[in-house]
């Protein structure tokens, strides 16, 4: 028996999306099983009928829902709920959808700061754009938005969660093969750590971190990633400690490490209800280093931001 | 009033749009419209960020062409901190870039706009996409997957991570090419130029005829357009100055700093996202469809127009082919599609030669940066357009300021007016079915937004 499946995206960039693509020719295998009954990136199945006329949003019935994006605004709410209505199980595809993402880095700032800005810039034609609301903001026929950029969890019940920006293809086949057959799906549960080979050896007499303004030591071009000191370890700003592993995929090694270049966080924190700036924080005073040498903290919940962890306050306070 | 029509979203294309058409008592087009639904906001979150951080950043706008802003991103930051990339650093950057464009026209050309005109514009929408056209050519099909997908993954295992880079660093690049590989992606990229030339052969054959009509009629409007020219006046999409072309041929270069003199966004009340237009032609901003002003377009028809020719012979036989055929500029909004498609063969070939440039295993890929107070603006033809990024940082090399024109944006104006040119062309005296609504929506998806 096939099964049906609708997908959406909310506050998204489509990554998620084309990350489902990349599973290339492993893409038709799973079409041989199930069938895709909405997918606006792909499909043309409409909110309000295909004559545009109905007055309630409707999407169709389907065994799974997978939803990508968070929910910044009242359209986002009401696509997520009528997919919850509609779908048996909710999965939510990637970290915009299951902490939040990049854009909930808007969370520090109240929407008012977001939209002077945006309708205030230097290419912005200023002067002849007064409306109504004496500040130029657009208001006719798109949705309101949100007080603030929220996970899926916050708004709606999630079944599954998959991780990464975006999660690794591998993970998407996985899932979807899993819930196809009723199996259990395994997804890791360690650390970027975990599954990171290069090599550690104590931090030494490591007091402050580094930007990452230069290349870290790695020896010749090709030489394999267990022969690279750890990044940490070499005084730069990894993420790994405090991050959920997997995103190497089948393939393991965690993929910004084996392009050299430290770890940000977008998996998610290794727990879902981890805090990722906290947890950092606390690893990196725990062995001595001096946080002070971060010239900011607010990037440590860039993927996280969901949750109520990043809000307007937190700028006025002294940010460490 | 008559009724409403209400379009969404719009789909088979990357972004959240939605078409708005109201008609009047007769049945006929009122007002016709599109719809920017949402707002991120990254022009206020990255302030106080440190620079060398935004290109992991910003290239969450889109996950389409992630590659693009982390690039013009790159390029942003190296401004901003005074910096020149290596030789191989600017090179392997230009090669990810290119490679790129070729994985994303074969997504859109076969993924998302081909539904239209192989399976049909008024076919049944449950077919009328990407499986339906598995379902009907399974030959095409599987071999279309397996293409995109080499070119994908030429990005993927060399770069370690292509959707949301971080291979591009300010200063070069992260990691260098080593020989093999420059020989491995060499033999891939050469089988992807032959389907590039397939592609091509198929379109002219099995498509555009077909369709010609549909070409001179649907949501065929005049505008100026902007694209990216090196120092000959041919296309370049990595590098060079902006050529900003009226209707009538004329036109006006600078560099991509000095964007603010010569583009301006205006505020429309029913998009979230801000419409440019050509500042420096000074007549304004109208999107009448009679008299527009100001307005121009970006996007693959916009970059053959304004180039004079494009640098490699395959693509410049077909540029010349297509001449002959629509002339210049080419005004025929669904030549975006065939545009499309020979800058296809250009990225194929643009990239061969760079892999055949020795400089490219060079393993000094990245210069050290120092973080200091200073401007730059990053710019690079994305898919979509010209991308534009610009940011200010103090002296510690954190941002103050940040502000971004996305390739799509440029068209919002034309795709409006395309909209409204299809909608009135189409829809008369409340007549109109499902196809016709996806006709109109076609006009929308020939610009990739
Ligand atoms: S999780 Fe990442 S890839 Fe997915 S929608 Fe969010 S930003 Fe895009
Ligand atoms: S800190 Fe970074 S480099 Fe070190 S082990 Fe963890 S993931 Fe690997
Ligand atoms: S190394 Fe970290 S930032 Fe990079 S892909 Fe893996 S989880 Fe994401």
């Amino acid at each position: 028996m096939k099964v049906n499946v609708a997908s959406e995206w909310l506050n998204s960039c489509s990554g998620c999306e084309i990350s489902i693509i990349d599973m290339g020719e492993r893409l038709l295998d799973v079409l041989q099983v199930a069938d895709i009954v909405h997918l606006p990136a792909l499909m043309d199945s409409k909110y309000f009928g295909q004559m545009g006329d109905k007055s309630h949003l409707s999407i169709p019935k389907a065994d799974v829902g997978i939803i990508s994006g968070s929910i910044r605004n009242q359209e986002h709410v009401e696509v997520a709920e009528e997919m919850r209505k509609k779908c048996n199980i909710i999965i939510a595809l990637g970290t915009c959808a299951t902490h939040g993402g990049i854009p909930s880095l808007s969370n520090s700032y109240d929407n008012e700061e977001t939209l002077d800005r945006y309708y205030s810039t230097e290419s912005t034609d200023v002067e002849n754009n007064k409306n109504d609301t004496g500040k130029g903001y657009p208001a006719k026929d798109i949705p309101k938005l949100l007080d603030a950029c929220y996970a899926l969890d916050e708004k709606i019940k999630v079944d599954i969660y998959l991780p990464g920006c975006p999660p690794h293809p591998d993970h998407i086949f996985h899932a979807l093969t899993a819930l196809v057959s009723g199996k259990e799906l395994k997804l890791p549960e360690k650390s970027v750590c975990d599954t990171c080979p290069t090599i550690r050896k104590g931090k030494g007499d490591l007091k402050k971190l580094r930007r990452f303004l230069e290349a870290p030591l790695y020896g010749a071009a090709g030489e394999s990633l267990d022969k690279m000191r750890c990044l940490l370890e070499q005084g730069f700003l990894c993420m790994g400690p405090v991050t959920r592993g997997g995103c190497g995929g089948d393939a393991k090694d965690p993929r910004c490490i084996s392009a050299r270049v430290p770890c940000r966080g977008c998996y998610g924190p290794v727990r879902h209800e981890g805090n990722q700036r906290l947890d950092m924080l606390n690893a990196l005073v725990s062995n001595g280093i001096d946080i002070n040498s971060l010239p900011e903290s607010t990037s440590l919940l860039r993927f996280s931001g969901g949750h109520g962890m990043l809000r307007p306050k937190f700028k006025k306070k002294k940010e460490i | 009033m008559g009724k409403m029509i209400n379009i969404q979203p719009i789909t088979r294309i990357e972004g959240h749009a939605s078409i708005g058409i109201q008609l009047d008592d007769d049945g006929n087009v009122a007002d016709a419209r599109v719809n920017v639904m949402s707002l991120r906001g990254f022009e206020k979150f990255v302030e106080g960020k440190p620079a060398e951080e935004l290109p992991r950043i910003v290239n969450r706008i889109c996950g389409i062409c992630p590659w693009m802003h982390h690039l013009a991103s790159n390029k942003a930051v190296d401004g901003c901190f005074g910096v020149v990339p290596t030789p191989a650093g600017h090179k392997l950057r230009e090669l990810m870039q290119t490679i790129s464009h070729a994985e994303d026209k074969l997504l859109h050309f076969f993924f998302l706009a081909a539904a239209d005109f192989v399976i049909g514009p008024d076919s049944d929408y449950a077919v009328r996409n990407v499986i339906g056209i598995v379902k009907a050519n399974p030959e095409l099909a599987s071999k279309v997957v397996k293409m995109r997908q080499m070119a994908k993954m030429i990005l993927d295992k060399f770069s370690k991570k292509t959707i949301h880079p971080v291979a591009g660093v300010p200063g070069g690049f992260a990691k260098p090419l080593l020989e093999e590989e420059r020989v491995d992606i060499l033999d891939k990229m050469r089988q992807i130029l032959d389907f590039a030339m397939f592609t091509m052969d198929f379109a002219k054959k099995e498509v555009f005829p077909k369709y010609l009509e549909t070409i001179q009629s649907l949501g065929v409007i005049k505008t100026g357009f902007i694209g990216t020219v090196d120092d000959e006046g041919a296309l370049n999409l990595y590098d060079g100055k902006l050529r900003l072309m009226k209707p009538d041929m004329t036109y006006e270069e600078f560099a991509p700093a000095n964007y603010t003199d010569y583009l301006a966004e205006k505020i429309i009340d029913h998009s979230y996202g801000k419409f440019p237009y050509a500042k420096s032609w000074n007549e304004g901003f109208s999107m009448d469809l009679e008299n527009p002003k100001g307005i121009y377009r970006a996007n693959t028809l916009a970059r053959i127009n304004v180039a004079d020719k494009m640098a490699t012979p395959k693509a410049q036989a077909e540029l010349e082919e297509f001449r002959s055929l629509f002339g210049r500029p080419a005004q025929a909004t669904l030549l975006y599609h065939y545009a499309r498609l020979i800058e296809e063969v250009y990225a194929c070939e643009r990239a061969i030669e760079i892999l055949e440039d020795p400089v490219i295993t060079d393993p000094d890929v990245r210069a050290k940066v120092e973080p200091k107070a200073g401007r730059g603006v990053g710019c690079v033809e994305a898919p979509r357009g010209t991308l534009i990024h610009d940011y200010s940082t103090d002296e510690n090399g954190l941002i103050t300021r940040a502000n971004l024109i996305v390739g799509t944006t440029h068209n919002l104006g034309p795709i409006n007016m395309s909209v409204n040119q299809a909608a009135r062309s189409l829809i008369k005296n409340g007549t109109y079915d499902e196809g016709t609504l996806n006709k109109i929506e076609m006009a929308v998806r020939a610009y990739d937004p």
